[in-house]
């Protein structure tokens, strides 16, 4: 009866750390061959050359280039935003009061949002409401702010990485403790005075880790940017915030389902997701370390 | 001393503490309050302009018969969008529309076309058959959801134990070392970008999965919920685990005094504790593969059949948009279609994640204050 | 007897619907030192703070009853709170650095009151360190993170850090209660001095830190002021039976 039992629990025990063992393994397979896949083509010059032959031969940086330059002019979005909504929850909201209960309700909500659903939503507002709306206030009607571009893609991309960030400087800000607050506010310091003299300084990692984290979904996301700005093809980079954009998530998309001659640009595609996944992975690691250090120091 | 004495005399007048005004301090207040409504605003922004665009289907049915005014911008528009921006509008959208297609190099529709088909577009709504850009463009959304259904089944088929079985022994068995190893890891999983995930299953699974399966098409529902099983794996787990984690300690002492095994506790005890939580991981975990459109476009062969054959090609709802939202005729019938689509997989994901919240935390927090009814 | 510098008329104080003080009235003479001591949980920290409204920071708090500082009542809606603190010092239990230099801590208050200029900001650094009896043991170290400091030296830079905002009332909140004996002598050497210049009220639950730095004893129990008055008449013939069995150390 005894030895029953024990060899059901070794076997539902092995089943359970088979399960997480499995997710290891798959993490590790993706991660093995997409590197081996890529390796063989990557190399500096992959990284900083245009693609020539109809993207048959040569690199992907203007891909390289759209991507920082999207998640750069989202950052400048969305970690203002979100850090000013998570110091309005850690500092300004009571915790009970329904308006602080709708607006986590909102960025939990916002966080689940199918990725699509933000390119829609970018389509429907950023193009043709409020850039057809700037076309035709400010150019008489001229096409310019009205059709897909970096800057309505950035920001459409800086909607979805908004709750990123909200959460991480929330949760960092929370690690200030409330003594220190005390101590200002009986310096004579004002409320604002004390966030941005000690509550700010001292959630810097946190709203550092949301940047990252924001800046690597940001990099990776490919669905709201389909039909916001992202562009098969640009023979030169974009300039201005109005131009459209190659991108390194689009780039694997395109070719890897339209591309013309799929099996010859097999060893571009595999080293563009490389540089992609090695991209999000450093970021994210990044991320992780700096969070386990800040929760290792507040215990 | 007394100097020092006479000086503080007159500081505690009504004078040096009177209340003053700091424009600072009141400015920040009311930028910081403004800001955090942002995230409510744009919630409510996204259903509102999603929604929007889809309105051209409804208003054409009643109108149908006045072909000319069909396409008139008012109609987009709702009682908060009348006034100035109604009329800037109609020049709006008409310049949007044409310049678009000329830049998508695309040959417009013919008009007779679109709108003769109005009503029979609401009616094709609900048929069998997703023909946008044929002659006779039907819009049956019956194949859309039964592909995306069956990708959530595959994808939860396979996430679910997978993940609820790892969180498991995160929880109640891994050594602390082993625990921490694991989580983290996870977390680098949910970083993978879809389209990652999506390359990988076109380029790797598909063709892995055939040789085992020997079946025709590479492409097909199987491969793609398993890789949609990827991205759902890293949302059940962490929920999951931190539901088995809440549970308090003295539930599974309890057990343990009682002369249970660890495995025993594990099993009889902590889990079905964290039901609840465990619920709420599954329902996200869905919401996360309904939404999903990179993996559905690369992984799945997008074919619109109506089929319960797992190793069939299957086009999901989202996949839909992602593909044909690009190509198609600013404003036209397809157009209204796909933002219908949107809305119907907001309003979807939206509830999922209510429901979530809602009923699962109340249950919870119900649960270990010991009101269990 | 000295003129009184605070005066509190029934202050009365709840959390939601919990009275924690209940009508408490006394009066705090200029330039000495009073005490407050009781059983924790029995008020005197809550009390201490309504002094400088730092309990306006709890939301659930309600507070009737006045607290007159020079005849003037700090709750009057017509004051204004941040400079009543900046008359109004506070020294916590723990001490309670900023993660920041020991300059940079001392100079936090006056860098508040727009006080820029680098040569005035290191004389009042400088000018409170050593009231504080700290800087000669920091004035080599004064761009040196202050988390450096041990419990005691912080607790001291502390000090400095509230007279640099030049207050007229240092309240203290159990000041010593996690320090060593040695570094609990040096406060309370410090409390004897800067009595001079302060008027210095004081929370803690060692009596004979009370018998030995103040010169006034308030008695609290239970949200009720017991019994007030001269500390050497406090502890050697109290009126109440309740604070004679509190010193004597029956029950707390």
């Amino acid at each position: 009866m005894s030895r029953k039992r024990d060899i059901t629990g070794g076997l539902f025990i092995g089943v359970t750390a088979f399960s997480a063992l499995l997710i290891i393994a798959v993490i590790v397979i993706l991660l093995v061959v997409i590197i081996i896949g890529g390796k063989g083509t990557f190399s500096w010059e992959f990284l900083t050359s245009f693609p020539q032959d109809g993207m048959m031969k040569g690199g992907i940086f203007p891909a390289i280039y759209g991507t920082v330059f999207l998640v750069l002019i989202m950052s400048i979005a969305a970690v203002p935003f979100g850090t000013i909504t998570a110091i309005y929850l850690t500092e300004y909201a009571s915790e009970k009061s329904i308006l602080a209960q709708s607006i986590r309700f909102a960025v939990r909500t916002l966080a689940t949002v199918p990725s699509i659903i933000f390119g829609l939503f970018g389509l429907g507002f950023f193009i043709k409401f409020v850039g057809g709306g700037m076309d035709n206030l400010f150019l008489g009607g001229q096409l310019k702010w009205g059709q897909p571009s970096i800057l309505w893609a950035s920001l459409t991309m800086a909607l979805l990485t908004l709750p990123v960030v909200i959460v991480s400087v929330e949760e960092a800000i929370r690690t200030v403790p409330r003594e220190m607050r005390e101590a200002s506010l009986a310096l004579g310091a004002t409320k604002w005075e004390t966030i941005l003299r000690i509550v700010l300084p001292g959630s810097r990692s946190g709203i550092m880790t949301g940047t990252i984290l924001a800046v690597s979904r940001g990099a990776g996301e490919v669905a709201p940017i389909l039909f916001t700005g992202a562009a098969y093809y640009l023979a030169t980079l974009p300039t201005s915030l109005s131009d459209q954009f190659m991108n390194l998530g689009y780039h694997i998309y395109i070719m890897a389902t339209q591309s013309a001659n799929v099996d010859k640009t097999l060893p571009i595609q595999f080293a563009t997701t490389m540089v992609l996944l090695l991209l999000t992975f450093t970021l994210n690691l990044t991320a992780v370390i700096i969070r386990a250090r800040l929760r290792r120091k507040t215990k | 001393m007394d100097n020092n004495a006479g000086h503080n005399r007159f500081v505690f007048t009504r004078d040096s503490l009177k209340k003053k005004f700091r424009l600072s301090e009141f400015l920040s207040e009311k930028i910081i309050t403004g800001v955090a409504f942002l995230s409510i605003a744009i919630i409510v922004l996204i259903f509102f302009f999603v929604f929007r665009e889809t309105l051209p289907i409804f208003h054409q049915k009643k109108e149908a018969a006045k072909v000319e005014n069909v396409v008139k911008p008012e109609k987009y528009g709702s009682d908060a969008n009348a006034g100035k921006t109604n009329s800037s509008g109609q020049e709006q959208y008409g310049v949007t529309t044409k310049d678009t297609m000329m830049i998508e190099n695309k040959t417009p529709v013919e008009d007779t076309v679109v709108h003769g088909s109005d009503e029979a577009t609401l009616k094709s709504l609900a048929g069998t058959q997703w023909l946008p850009v044929s002659d006779r463009p039907r819009y049956g959304l019956i194949p859309l959801f039964v592909g995306t259904l069956k990708i959530t089944l595959i994808a939860m088929l396979f996430a679910a134990p997978i993940a609820i079985l790892a969180a498991l022994f995160s929880a109640a068995f891994a050594p602390y070392w082993l625990r921490e190893l694991l989580k983290p890891a996870i977390e680098l999983l949910a970083g993978f970008p879809s389209v990652v995930i999506g390359f990988f299953a076109l380029m790797v699974m598909a063709t892995f999965f055939q040789n085992i399966f020997g079946y025709d098409g590479r492409l097909n529902a199987f491969v793609g919920g398993v890789a949609m099983a990827l991205a759902a794996i890293p949302i059940i787990f962490t929920i999951t685990e931190d539901a088995l984690t809440a549970i308090p300690h003295t539930y599974t002492e309890a057990s343990l005094a009682l002369g249970a095994t660890r495995w025993q506790t594990a099993l009889f005890v902590t889990l079905p504790a964290a039901t609840p939580g465990i619920f709420a991981a599954i329902l996200l975990g869905i919401g996360r593969v309904f939404g999903e459109t990179m993996i559905a476009l690369m992984a799945t062969g997008n074919a619109a059949l109506s089929s319960i054959n797992p190793f069939e090609s299957v086009r999901t709802l989202a996949a839909t948009i992602g593909a044909e939202m690009a190509e198609v005729v600013f404003g036209d019938t397809h157009y209204s279609v796909l933002f219908l689509i949107g809305s119907m997989l907001f309003v979807f994901t939206f509830s999922l994640n209510a429901l979530a919240e809602f009923y699962v935390k109340g249950k919870l927090v119900k649960r270990f204050q010991g009101k269990q009814s | 007897m000295k003129e009184t510098k605070i005066k509190t008329r029934d202050l009365t104080l709840y959390y939601g619907a919990k009275m924690a003080l209940n009508s408490i009235s006394l009066d705090i003479p200029e330039n000495e030192v009073t005490a407050f001591i009781g059983p924790s949980g029995c008020g005197k920290s809550t009390f201490l703070r309504t002094l400088n409204r730092m309990n306006d920071l709890i939301p659930t708090v309600r507070i009737t009853g006045e607290v007159l500082v020079d005849t003037l009542n700090i709750y009057d809606k017509q004051i204004d709170v941040v400079n009543l603190r900046k008359k109004v010092g506070m020294v916590f239990q723990k001490s309670n650095p900023f993660t920041k230099s020991i300059f940079e801590n001392v100079a936090y208050g006056p860098r508040i009151n727009g006080i820029n200029h680098k040569g005035q900001l290191g004389e009042i650094v400088e000018n409170s360190l050593k009231k504080a009896f700290i800087w000669d043991e920091v004035k080599d170290r004064l761009h040196d993170s202050a988390m450096g400091l041990s419990g005691g030296q912080q607790q001291r830079m502390c000090i400095a850090r509230t007279l640099a905002v030049e207050p007229e009332i240092i309240l203290m909140d159990e000041p010593a209660s996690a320090l060593d004996p040695i570094s609990t002598a040096k406060i309370e050497e410090l409390i004897f001095e800067l009595k001079k210049n302060y008027t210095i009220v004081i929370v803690t639950h060692n009596m004979q830190q009370a018998a030995r730095v103040s010169d006034l004893t308030a008695f609290f129990y239970l949200g009720e002021l017991i019994e007030y008055g001269k500390t050497k008449k406090i502890f050697t013939t109290p009126d109440k039976k309740h604070t004679e069995e509190y010193i004597t150390g029956r029950f707390g």
